[in-house]
């Protein structure tokens, strides 16, 4: 019987700090796409919110509490992190854990960083903890969430985990290097 | 460019991919006939001026959307979602 060895997908690359950026992997626990049927969004929230005390959050939104969080990655679409779903039946949802790559990136060089890569305004006057978009990396669709005054939470499909990291130390080391 | 998307807001012309004339919204009945159905697959018109479009939020929300702008000026009117604009 062979002995496999269960690997993150960015095992080997991170953690690595650059300038004023840490840039580290995370360990996301289980995620579950969620997908409410026609006219089911309320019920599936009110059931989220029995469950686990996070609702089904609005476009640009996400919520978290105590562990699980919901991030909204599309219309009618949302991520439930860190917690196991509850049966809903008003909605499609399925286990999409090893399907992910997520990353932090946190610092002071966070948003400066992420503006090389990103066409959207991150800054933090309008971008909020909890806010999160649906965008572009570099050339990758990715999931990127505020956690923190200084840190993002990032999120693009495991196969692209090493492009991910590839950007994100590129762009460090461009802005590390203006001093 | 950037496209105003009703779910995301204002957004680079790079996440969107286009698809073409938004007449494909109007499909006729199945038994509308060789002439409707010839007009609907292979004709379209090529305004200088006011022109709507869709396209797909590829890599925002993954909403069709609508899109009124002039070919002419560049300028973008607005967007709209397409199911909206089919039902
Ligand atoms: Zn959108």
């Amino acid at each position: 019987m062979a002995n496999l060895v269960a690997l993150s997908p960015c095992a080997g690359l991170l953690p690595q700090t650059i300038g004023a950026v840490t840039i580290a992997e995370v360990e996301p626990g289980r995620i579950t796409a969620i997908l409410p049927f026609k006219g089911q969004q309320k019920a599936v929230a009110e059931t989220l919110k029995t469950a686990l005390g996070v609702g089904f959050p609005a476009p640009g939104r996400s919520e978290a509490k105590a562990g699980a969080r919901m991030v909204w990655v599309g219309k009618g679409e949302a991520l439930l992190m860190g917690a196991d779903c509850p049966d809903l039946p008003g909605a499609a949802f399925v286990d999409q854990s090893d399907a992910w790559c997520v990353v932090e990136i946190a610092g002071e060089a966070a948003e400066d960083v992420l503006a090389r890569l990103v066409p959207v305004d991150l800054r933090a006057a309008v971008f909020k903890r909890g806010h999160t978009v649906k965008s572009l990396l570099g050339h990758m669709t990715a999931s990127i969430t505020r956690t923190g005054a200084n840190a993002f939470q990032i999120m693009v499909f495991r196969s692209m985990a090493e492009t991910l990291v590839e950007e994100l130390t590129h762009a460090a080391k461009g802005v590390a290097a203006r001093g | 460019m950037r496209i105003p998307c009703p779910i995301c807001g204002t957004r680079d012309r790079r996440e969107f991919y286009y698809q073409g004339a938004a007449e494909l919204l109007h499909r006729p009945a199945p038994d509308a006939g060789d002439a409707a159905w010839d007009d609907y697959l292979h004709n379209r018109d090529n305004p200088c001026g006011e022109t709507r479009d869709l396209w797909f939020h590829e890599a925002g929300c993954g909403a069709w959307l609508v899109v009124t702008r002039n070919t002419a000026t560049h300028e973008v009117m607005g967007a709209e979602l397409a199911e909206k604009v089919a039902s």
